[in-house]
């Protein structure tokens, strides 16, 4: 190294040593918030309840569980017909939950969209959708069953709760990202609120629209999945609760886990097909 | 002419597609045997019953130390569950990203253990480890870690493919080593999303959690579940409102954080 | 003998297209060679072969006495140590400081260990900061490198090349994304690499008057084939036609 005249720009750490880092807030902030996940996670181990916990049996025991599972799946309660219906009406449900929620979702979001709409509209949809995310879909499902008795009105209220509230983050954000320039040009034109709502925005963020609906979809297959097993809402997510929980079937399980593995994926495919599709420049970046 | 042309087309697809969800629509309410008109009155009818019955009181207030307790649990739960994923996603997401594979092998297998752990419901795991793990924290952990671990390594692959392909090329055109660039070059600058992802995981975790709690009888869930059951509909009442109020702070939290660092 | 023997390199990413056919030239220490070229000539490809960042197919590329093509892992570490980089996009880490991104170019003398605890000694801080200075951008070497202009972030990328200790400058279309008078600069400073500090420079160039200004020595290259290679005065108006075919009228008015 060739002997270089000090920079003058150079600053140092108490010991002396040159700093190299921009020492900025952001990275402050993400120093805190990893130590805290680090700290946390470590309580998080101490304090948990390990009642009945045998680990390393515990552990064989899934091993074997999971070999049974996927490697020897099979039925014996029901039959093929009766599963594909099983499946059938958890997809049933995520459709209804889905279509209700996007039409819903739809009115709700031009109220919150900011450049639709005025402040005081905009944060009460905000406030009443933030509230609404914030309690789990599964005592959306079971408070519903009380009010509306324990069928599929029940899971697809509850479901659709939480659909309307994911939706019209989402949608909202897609009318505010409309050009200004558009809104303001019909507007100059004397056109009413839902000329410009029905010819400029809908029409412009429909494929965005379009998307976002099928990713929940997606996502409410999930959890139809998720309502059968846990507020016995029915459908291929019961049958998994009564195989594991009530005739310890552990090849049932197997059969059934594929079963939702299968459409799972097949909509995941679907989904990502039709953002290419609908979004050829994002897929290709 | 061939605009117009275009328009039609555009028109007819659209007409297609609404025709093709009403018809779905319809096919799924008649295998879900839902009725519509129940479905609508049930919405007031709900909202009635909330407002007359899901009532904090004196009573229900007494339960709340031990509601905390276990609320408690369930948050501590979603963030180690969220933690320790992220500590594994980073791993698979390095080996199945495009700019930082090492084989096509490791990338293939990162990438499937990725699709099979998120697309097992997170249900499907709690019952399946329910079996020989038993009533306790660990069941709900393990259920939430490895739906976790799915979700985030699809999320990390695509914030390192977005971030690090250009600063990859150049470190390793200055004989930098592999750990060298993930170290110095990629993790620095995909950090953030990272975090940000994180922060969402958790978030979402501790609604999960509720529902798994209720399956394997563990956290806010299961106190949940133990009131609704003996329709002690007052606490019910609280504790969802504390579950409310963890997830909005929660989010807050998040947001603050986000807004910094992003 | 030469720095840098090409010797008969051939490249070809599938079955059907090569990308460069045949090429062979020397290079002297000290020298400043521009090759251009039409876009998809191969020139890209052509500079990444010569520190083996995409691999060679045929023939050999000789670099202070290896065979690039047939070194081991940590011997192409080894050898890239003594050959910089600079790129288009100049590929920096935009969250982290310009002092951080200098710095970089310092990884390859160091074990896996040091780098990943980023321990750089004081000397090479100084160095760093000499080089920022001596590019003129030394009271921005705090900042985060996404907060400079294109043209800063270039003299930056520069730094981290010259941090190397290099005995050969790579440039990929250094000032393609950059204003007229921010590419003189850049290009000035490329100059003075050579003449001051004796560091052999390769520039791939799409401005053919930019590489008559600046380089000792032009390559032309067309569909993967060389077909010039002379001191620039040789470089006459009808080669550059034969280089560039019929785009040639644009390319020197535009």
């Amino acid at each position: 190294m060739e002997a270089a005249s000090q920079s003058t720009y150079i600053k140092r750490k108490r010991d002396g040593r040159i700093r190299i880092k921009s020492g900025n807030k952001a990275e402050r902030v993400m120093q805190g918030t990893i130590l805290s996940f680090i700290i946390l996670t470590a309580i998080a181990f101490i304090i948990f309840d390990y009642s009945g916990l045998h680990l390393i049996s515990a552990v064989q025991e899934t091993m074997y569980n999971l070999y049974v599972m996927f490697l020897q799946p099979g039925l014996s309660h029901f039959g093929w017909g009766e599963a594909l219906f099983q499946v059938s009406m958890t997809l049933g449900l995520a459709v209804l939950s889905t279509v209700f929620g996007a039409v819903i979702a739809l009115f709700l979001a031009l109220m919150a969209a900011t450049n639709l709409s005025n402040k005081g509209l905009t944060k009460t949809v905000r406030i009443i959708v933030a509230f609404i995310r914030a309690v789990p879909t599964v005592l959306w499902v079971l408070i519903f069953a009380i009010a509306a008795g324990l069928g599929s009105e029940a899971a697809v209220l509850g479901m659709l709760f939480h659909s309307v509230a994911y939706l019209v983050k989402a949608f909202s954000e897609a009318f505010e990202e409309v050009d200004p320039g558009i809104i303001e040009a019909l507007r100059a034109t004397g056109s009413s609120w839902w000329h410009i709502v029905t010819h400029a925005v809908i029409p412009s963020t429909f494929t965005y629209l379009l998307s976002w609906t099928f990713l929940r979809f997606e996502i409410n297959f999930t959890v139809a999945v998720a309502m059968g097993a846990a507020a016995g809402a029915g459908g291929i997510g019961f049958e998994l609760f009564m195989a594991s929980g009530f005739y310890f079937d552990l090849r049932e399980v197997g059969f059934i886990t594929y079963a939702i593995l299968v459409v799972a994926i097949l909509l995941e495919i679907i989904s990502t097909q039709l953002k290419n599709r609908l979004f050829p420049a994002a897929a290709t970046q | 002419m061939k605009r117009e042309k275009e328009m039609k087309r555009k028109r007819w697809q659209t007409t297609i597609l609404l025709a093709v969800i009403i018809v779905v629509t319809y096919v799924s309410i008649a295998i879900t045997e839902f009725n519509v008109l129940t479905g609508i009155t049930a919405i007031p009818q709900a909202i009635g019953w909330m407002f007359s019955h899901l009532l904090i009181t004196q009573e229900s207030l007494a339960k709340l130390p031990s509601i905390l307790e276990k609320l408690n649990e369930t948050i501590f739960m979603s963030i180690a569950a969220t933690t320790t994923a992220a500590a594994v996603s980073i791993f698979l997401g390095l080996m199945g990203s495009k700019t930082t594979r090492v084989s096509n092998v490791l990338s293939v297998l990162a990438r499937f253990i990725a699709s099979f752990s998120r697309n097992i419901p997170v249900v499907a795991w709690a019952l399946i480890l329910l079996l020989s793990f038993g009533q306790n924290s660990m069941t709900g952990y393990l259920a939430l870690f490895v739906g976790t671990v799915g979700f985030l390594t699809r999320a990390f692959i695509e914030s390192i493919d977005e971030v690090s392909g250009s600063a990859v090329e150049a470190l390793t055109a200055t004989g930098a080593t592999y750990f060298q660039i993930v170290n110095k070059a990629v993790i620095p600058q995909s950090l953030p999303q990272m975090i940000s992802w994180i922060l969402f995981m958790i978030e979402t975790n501790i609604r999960s959690a509720t529902l798994v709690g209720i399956l394997t009888g563990t956290g806010i869930g299961y106190i949940f579940d133990l009131y609704y059951k003996t329709m002690d509909y007052n606490t019910v009442a609280l504790v969802t409102f504390t579950i409310v109020i963890t997830v909005i702070a929660i989010e807050m939290a998040s947001n603050y954080i986000r807004k910094v660092i992003l | 003998m030469s720095l840098l023997q090409v010797k008969r390199l051939g490249k070809s990413y599938d079955l059907e297209t090569k990308v460069l056919k045949d090429i062979s030239f020397d290079v002297e220490a000290g020298e400043f060679v521009s090759i251009i070229g039409p876009s998809g000539a191969g020139k890209s490809t052509l500079l990444r072969s010569i520190n083996r960042m995409v691999e060679i197919n045929e023939g050999h590329v000789i670099f202070d006495n290896n065979d690039v093509g047939s070194l081991k892992k940590k011997e192409l570490r080894q050898l890239r140590t003594d050959i910089g980089m600079i790129f288009q996009h100049y590929n920096l880490v935009p969250r982290l400081s310009v002092i951080e991104n200098v710095l970089h170019g310092r990884f390859g003398y160091k074990t896996t260990i040091q780098g990943i605890l980023g321990r750089f000694t004081e000397d090479e801080k100084e160095r760093a900061f000499y080089l920022l200075d001596k590019l003129g951008i030394g009271e921005h070497a705090y900042k985060r490198c996404d907060q400079l202009s294109g043209g800063q972030q270039q003299r930056v990328g520069i730094a981290r090349a010259l941090i190397q200790d290099p005995k050969l400058v790579l440039c990929d279309e250094p000032i393609a994304s950059l204003d007229p008078n921010t590419s003189k600069i850049i290009m000035d400073h490329l100059q003075s690499i050579v003449s001051e500090l004796n560091i052999t420079c390769i520039v791939n160039l799409h401005q053919v008057e930019v590489a008559q200004t600046y380089s000792d020595r032009i390559i032309g290259l067309k569909a993967g084939e060389i077909v010039f290679d002379g001191p620039t005065p040789w470089l006459t108006d009808d080669r550059i036609h034969h280089i560039y075919g019929t785009e040639t009228r644009e390319l020197i008015t535009g």
